[in-house]
């Protein structure tokens, strides 16, 4: 592809100017499940939260199983396209804004779980430190205050690292643009230029801010596993959460940015920019994370296993064999049996289709795997006596599927106002002269072609 | 020559289709500076895209961000340190004889802080030395620059010079050469 500047301007600025009856359709599907699932939510703060399924022993499930899974998928984003940025990838430049907005919008769903878990979530202030005479707060000693200031910093750095590389990009469309839209992005460009000393500020910042942003990635999803390790919990207090719960994090986050990546060159025709060799590594990275998911959740059984310590070994053949095999089979199914072969024949991790064959049960597998790690435990804990069972409500799954349509439709606006590709790193690319292994050259993005 | 009218700033500028010919002027231009009674920074170069091999792209190329961003990140530690002690020691929760002051979980606050500290400081570091927001319209542009085009011209050049340099910046390869005013 030997595209001149004008034409990659037309190419990746055509979705924001027009949309098809199938974007229409998919946003009426998706709004009413979006309203559905509010709908759920208002009717749960109308009627209390004893109108889901949680019931002693069991206060954590469906909302928590969804907010840990959400922050996972979050580090589909800004995390991978910061490793990628650090490590000079050159292929990542079509990559990283898709990337980077799957952080935010996942991050602000998870963000809603602990007001949708609170029953009144009119009290949310109470989730934030500020002095208070009834002796409760501020609670610095607890992960759940840690959660807020983790959440926080990684929501704050996620949209700055979204926004930064944003600017060229929106003063691009104000100056093609006309009426309402010159106005909102000429705004939104915050009058940028294009100087030098402009670029080479944002340049750096970016760099910076990549380097920043990993340990703060990093630190959310330990210390979202940290809400569960600190806990005298069966199958919770382990030395290894932090780890496998990162691990676990960037495995679901890459298989979501695998779908998205595929949903948006087939909707937005981005077959020129969004290569097969981008699914190929992306696919690597993903069989990596597989393999590396597999070891901790060896690890932490095998130990477990080994320990025999009665609780925990409640908790370990309710999962094994017991009530919640089915779905601890199913998880080691989608997580490992499914992807790995998958993504280690070369031929079929070189084929779009089947990267998002590996990719899609992972997401569910990952689902599945924050569910069993939060309900086995807190259903079999300690004492017999005091097992339990849990079983989810309608408001509950409305609100789950809710969620999932919620951030498909949040993905789709995005795509209708902003360049889903950073148009001038991609034109970057074009003057960096990279050298394909001759392997690699038929399927290496045209954009970094030699 | 094309011309925009106007009364406040000034330029005179070339458009050029790659960055060859815009270095080209460039050198052109630094040259031309003591005999055409102008200064280096009267030199304005604009682009859609930032130009690393280029010399024209490494102008203004010193910063201190990196350090910045670093004392940012030390200003938000020591903020979130302070926080922290603060607020547990003018609200004492009832710790059963246990440190009042609990340094392992401070430390993950004062970490948050310190990255968040960094994060702002860049943000606002860079917003502040790329000069934006700027909503006036008075700074020299030309949307042609989008389209791939370099713009590389003098802002403000003495009145007897303008004709000279409009041929120059032609003779270095400008695809049209303009007169820009506000």
């Amino acid at each position: 592809m030997d595209k001149t500047p004008e034409q990659i301007n037309q190419d990746l600025l055509r979705p924001l100017y027009h949309a098809s009856w199938r974007f229409y359709v998919a946003l009426v599907i998706l709004g009413s499940l979006v309203a559905a699932a509010f709908f759920a939510w208002g009717y749960q703060i109308y009627n209390g939260i004893g109108v889901s399924g949680l019931d002693r022993p069991v206060f954590w499930a469906f909302y928590i199983t969804n907010f840990v899974f959400w922050i996972g998928i979050s580090h589909a984003g800004t995390l991978i396209s910061a490793i990628l940025r650090v490590s000079n990838a050159t292929w990542r430049r079509p990559v990283t804004r898709c990337a980077e907005a799957i952080t935010v919008f996942a991050l602000s769903i998870s963000a809603m779980f602990p007001l949708i878990h609170l029953g009144r979530p009119w009290l949310f202030f109470w989730l934030i430190p500020y002095p208070s005479e009834r002796g409760i707060w501020p609670q610095f000693r607890s992960p759940l205050l840690w959660d807020f200031f983790a959440i926080n910093t990684y929501l704050i750095g996620s949209v700055t690292f979204l926004l930064l590389p944003s600017f060229p990009d929106f003063a691009l469309i104000r100056d093609r643009a006309s009426g309402w839209r010159k106005k909102v992005y000429g705004i939104a460009s915050l009058g940028w230029r294009g100087t030098p000393k402009q670029w080479h500020r944002l340049e750096m910042a970016m760099r910076i801010m990549a380097v920043a942003i990993i340990p703060v990635a990093v630190s959310v999803h330990t210390i979202v596993s940290w809400d569960f390790a600190m806990a005298p919990v069966p199958g919770w207090h382990s030395t290894i959460f932090g780890p496998y719960f990162v691990a676990g994090a960037i495995f679901s986050g890459i298989a979501a940015l695998i779908i998205a990546m595929a949903m948006l060159r087939k909707l937005l025709h981005l077959e020129e920019y969004l290569k097969p060799i981008h699914f190929d590594y992306l696919g690597k990275l993903l069989l990596v994370m597989s393999l590396l998911w597999f070891y901790f959740v060896f690890a932490e059984r095998l130990t477990t296993w080994y320990g025999n310590f009665p609780s925990e070994m409640a908790v370990f053949w309710v999962t094994q064999s017991g009530r919640f095999s089915k779905l601890f089979w199913t998880m080691i199914f989608c997580n490992f049996i499914i992807p790995v072969p998958i993504l280690a024949i070369k031929n079929l991790r070189t084929k779009i289709g089947w990267t998002v064959v590996a990719s899609i049960p992972v997401i569910v597998g990952m689902w599945l795997e924050r569910f069993l790690i939060i309900v086995p435990s807190l259903s079999h804990k300690y004492l017999p006596y005091n097992f339990g069972t849990y079983r989810p409500s309608w408001v509950e799954i409305t609100i789950t599927i809710g969620t999932f349509a919620g951030m498909a439709l949040l993905y789709l606006l995005f795509s209708r106002v902003f360049p889903i590709i950073s148009i001038w790193e991609l034109k970057l690319g074009l003057q960096k002269k990279v050298e394909a292994a001759p392997a690699l050259a038929s399927q290496e993005p045209a954009t970094e072609q030699p | 020559m094309e011309s925009i009218k106007g009364n406040e700033m000034n330029a005179i500028y070339g458009l050029y289709p790659d960055p060859d010919s815009a270095q080209r002027a460039l050198n052109v231009l630094e040259r031309a500076q003591g005999e055409l009674g102008f200064q280096d920074r009267d030199i304005a170069v604009l682009s859609g895209e930032p130009y690393e091999e280029y010399g024209f792209g490494h102008r203004d190329h010193k910063t201190r961000m990196p350090w910045i961003a670093a004392l940012g990140g030390v200003v938000g530690g020591l903020s979130g340190w302070w926080f922290v002690s603060f607020t547990q020691k003018s609200y004492p929760l009832i710790s059963g004889g246990m440190h009042l002051v609990t340094k392992w979980s401070d430390g993950i606050i004062t970490y948050e802080l310190t990255m968040l500290g960094a994060i702002l400081t860049t943000l606002f570091t860079l917003l502040i030395l790329a000069r934006i927001p700027d909503w006036s319209g008075r700074k020299l542009y030309d949307p042609a620059i989008s389209n791939g085009k370099i713009l590389i011209g003098v802002t403000n050049p003495p009145e007897k010079a303008r004709g000279e340099l409009g041929k120059r910046l032609l003779a270095a390869g400008a695809e049209t050469v303009k007169e820009y005013a506000r």
